[in-house]
């Protein structure tokens, strides 16, 4: 199983109390390309992902995996099944070195289990190579090889986005799920994040989505645009169309989201 | 060997040999049996660290496995006749058994829940012990427990015998913890206590991780009991009642959670002020609860736990040095 | 049918205590979302302090009642301003061993004092009411009463008062809240103070119903734990209603099973909605 996968919503809504965080929604993101949700604050987008990713089962509608019902399924079955997903914030240990984080990224490869680990087995010692070998590619791949050993702490916001980009990676996702991956970082910072993240759908073939507020991120790097708001989608197409679309204009309207 | 292989086999070295020594140099029986009784609960300590230190779960539990573990090898050895050897597995596998069952409900829950739901568990099994006086002789316990027996010309009757006995268990509790966490199931631990959600996107069963981790925790808590019950020819209820829980928690807490030498160290420091200084010993809740308090707020570390320099460490394993 | 009916009596008594020990627990969960595992010291603490003014200082019986108050008030919001506050922000694990660390020094404390045995304490009230061939003592006539009263009391406090309304906003929408500028800490004091009242009038009645020792709040906050779990975390009516019909089904299994049973009813109904429903049986926003 490898290779980018599509991934389809149907009829997705997702409430919360009397809330509607995500009503009816129905999306196709194609294999390899990189598909962008925008949509002002509020409008669902990370609920939108915290469902697809496994978080929250839907209310109602269905999610596919190429053809695979994943509805409802939990998030560590999705990414095993291959989709994987990063947050805006958090880091697995903030206090440990850059490579102890993106290490774990490889335990869904590895089938050591108690005694391997307690007896040293030869399976052990093996998958503890492999897995920091791999551990270090993907760093490599995200430009920050150099950092493997530096704590977390310590670097940069925008390392620590690449970082996270590298654990994702780790696990060998199919789709790739981005939860506003340059959010704090500047301009210069953020033209290399986007490159980065063409290179995955690209080079790695994987299918990218990715929630993001800075607008000419979003034009330069996307094949595909979604718009959504208060929970609907109100638009779909590339990213030319949805810039000029007055509804999707309306929806910001008084808002500033240029990178 | 490098400087930082020497500091490191002094580390282990230097205390190891303080320990074999102990009952040779200190001809004092009272002292030495106060010595085994800190290595089986520091064993159990290091369960509880399993569970507190490495998953950030909050067992109330735990004495209540280690009462089990040692009831089962009393039970089996002195009423039916089984050798300390057979029964010693059976109580930790047995005990385990039961921890994988009460971890099936009682992990669904969140970390208060949790905790709540282990102490009425651990309120349950003295009641259950205390009630089921055919199997457990009630509220006297048991007595007449035997010493283990011999294995070839290796005998366990004298108090210096157990005292090894018990020692060479302690550090193989120490090794199966080190390695254990060292390991890429601990690393897995470690994920789930730190960031769940991470832990979780990134394929790890945090449900699974969790039960995994309360089995192991379980089995350690019996074995600290398995051990006593022969060493102390006896066993009673409150071996394994919510104050022996509470007690293990503060040890691990002053020692140092998430630490190799924290449980150990601990224990053995609080015992043994506890038992050295006799007429504390009324005060012994009252200057704890503090001292607890105090350790939580300002130095949730511990003693010897270095949250930091042990995820620094991590990182150390497979390198070259 | 006579049985059943005084059973029913006495299980109001029983219930009135629960339900004022599960409604201070309640409060301080809602707010701080820390389950308090001190909050039967609390309560025993209670029970002690009126010991000591009925016995040592011979004090009427309304006296040593409101001065255990006093005093447990001032324990519950010393708890929060010594112990808790430094502990925001930090994982609910810090908290819950901070709580145990309370607990030890309180017990610790009693036993230190009073020593372990179980004293019994004199009441002045020990005529017993006849009424459709019912007895009921006075003290749990005292008992019933009383806590009715205080619910009320607390019902206006938290619905008229802008500390309890302050107290409410705080459990069920805790962002909210302190976006339209409520001061958490203060509110966290108070709310403190008011479960030590709570479990100050709880602990003073029952007082001379049963003995007191050092470890009788252990048993009770397993039950209000129960309660709290079953009829929501930081709920008024679930404390209430769940104190009264955990007593009921006590008292109703102790009279018609067996006396053992009772006592395990309460852990029983723990471990079956905890297995059918983690997240309690009515979910007041995680």
């Amino acid at each position: 199983m490898s290779g980018a996968a599509t991934l389809r919503v149907e009829g997705l809504g997702m409430s919360f109390g009397g809330l509607k965080a995500v009503d009816q929604v129905n999306l196709d993101i194609p294999a390899g390309k990189v598909t962008a949700l925008i949509g002002p604050n509020g409008a669902g987008k990370t609920t939108f992902f915290n469902v697809v990713a496994g978080f929250h089962a839907p209310t109602s509608g269905k999610v596919f995996l190429d053809d695979q019902d994943v509805t409802g399924l939990p998030p560590h079955k999705m990414a095993r099944l291959g989709v994987a997903r990063t947050f805006q914030t958090t880091q697995l240990f903030p206090g440990a070195p850059v490579m102890d984080n993106v290490i774990v990224g490889r335990r869904l490869h590895t089938r050591s289990n108690v005694f391997d680990a307690v007896f040293r087995s030869r399976r052990h010692r093996r998958e503890e190579d492999e897995s920091r070998e791999r551990a270090l590619e993907e760093l490599e791949f995200v430009g920050a090889r150099d950092l493997a050993d530096v704590l977390v702490a310590s670097i940069s916001q925008e390392a620590r986005k690449r970082v996270a980009i590298a654990l994702a990676l780790a696990t060998e996702p199919r789709v790739l799920l981005l939860d506003e991956p340059a959010a704090g970082i500047n301009p210069h910072e953020t033209e290399g994040l986007t490159d980065l993240i063409r290179s995955v759908a690209v080079e790695r073939g994987v299918t990218v989505c990715l929630v993001e507020h800075k607008m000419r991120m979003v034009m330069d790097l996307s094949d595909h645009v979604a718009v959504l708001n208060y929970g609907k989608m109100i638009a779909e197409g590339p990213p030319a169309e949805i810039r000029n679309n007055p509804e999707v204009i309306d929806a910001y309207l008084g808002a500033e989201h240029d990178a | 060997m490098g400087s930082e292989g020497m500091k490191r086999a002094a580390t282990i070295g230097v205390p190891l040999l303080a320990a074999i020594l102990f009952p040779l140099v200190v001809d004092n029986p009272y002292l030495v049996s106060v010595a085994v009784t800190a290595y089986v609960t520091a064993i159990a300590v290091y369960g509880l660290d399993v569970m507190l230190g490495y998953t950030g779960q909050l067992s109330l539990a735990h004495a209540g496995f280690f009462g089990i573990g040692g009831y089962t090898v009393g039970i089996l050895t002195s009423e039916h006749g089984f050798s300390f050897w057979t029964a010693l597995p059976i109580a930790v596998a047995l005990t385990s058994l039961l921890g994988h069952l009460i971890g099936l409900a009682a992990l669904r829950t969140r970390h208060d829940y949790f905790a709540i739901f282990t102490l009425a568990v651990g309120v349950m099994i003295v009641i259950v012990i205390e009630r089921w006086e055919s199997l457990t002789g009630g509220t006297d316990g048991l007595i007449g427990i035997p010493p283990p027996t011999s294995i070839g010309p290796l005998s366990f009757t004298s108090l210096n015998a157990q005292y090894y006995l018990v020692l060479a268990f302690l550090v193989l509790t120490i090794y199966v913890v080190w390695s254990l966490m060292h390991s890429l199931v601990g690393r897995t631990f470690l994920a789930v206590r730190n960031s769940e959600d991470l832990a979780r996107a990134v394929g790890i069963d945090a449900g699974r991780t969790h039960q995994l981790s309360f089995v192991i925790s379980a089995a350690l808590a019996a074995l600290g009991g398995a051990l006593y019950a022969p060493f102390l020819g006896s066993i009673g209820p409150d071996v394994g009642d919510v104050p022996m829980t509470f007690n293990m928690l503060v040890y691990l807490m002053i020692g140092g959670v998430a630490s190799l030498p924290g449980p150990l160290v601990g224990t053995v420091l609080i015992m043994g002020l506890t038992q050295a200084l006799t007429v504390v010993q009324q005060y012994e809740m009252m200057v704890l609860g503090p001292i607890l308090i105090v350790v939580v707020i300002f130095f949730p570390q511990g003693i010897a736990g270095q949250g930091k320099v042990l995820f620094a460490r991590l990182a150390g394993w497979g390198r070259r040095r | 049918m006579t049985l059943f009916f005084q059973q029913f009596v006495n299980s109001i008594a029983l219930g009135s205590v629960y339900a004022l020990v599960a409604l201070g627990l309640t409060l301080v969960y809602g707010v701080l979302k820390v389950p308090n595992f001190a909050h039967g010291a609390l309560y025993m603490a209670g029970a002690y302090v009126a010991y000591l003014m009925l016995t040592t200082v011979g004090a009427p019986y309304p006296v040593a009642i409101a001065v255990s108050i006093v005093v447990i008030a001032a324990m519950g919001g010393g708890m929060e301003f010594i112990v808790f506050r430094r502990l925001e922000g930090k994982s609910s694990v810090h908290a819950m061993i901070a709580a145990l660390g309370v607990l030890f020094f309180l017990e610790g404390a009693a036993n230190v004092i009073w020593g372990p045995d179980f004293r019994p304490v004199p009441t002045p009230l020990d005529g017993v009411v006849t009424a459709f061939g019912i007895n009921i003592t006075e003290q749990r006539i005292l008992v019933i009463v009383a806590a009715i009263v205080t619910m009320v009391g607390l019902y206006m406090l938290l619905k008229r008062t802008l500390v309890g309304m302050s107290i409410e906003a705080l459990a069920q929408d805790r962002e909210g809240a302190l976006l339209v500028g409520i001061d958490a800490r203060r509110t966290a004091l108070l709310t403190f103070a008011i479960s030590g009242v709570l479990a100050a009038i709880a602990g003073s009645l029952i007082a001379p119903l049963v003995l007191v020792f050092p470890t009788m709040g252990a048993v009770v906050i397993l039950k209000a734990f129960v309660i709290v779990i079953l009829g929501g975390m930081g709920s008024v009516p679930g404390a209430i209603l769940g104190g009264y019909l955990l007593a009921l089904a006590e008292t109703m299994a102790g009279t018609y099973v067996a006396f053992a049973f009772s006592e395990l009813i309460a852990f029983a109904l723990l471990v079956l909605v905890l297995v059918f429903r983690p997240t309690g049986l009515f979910q007041k926003g995680v």
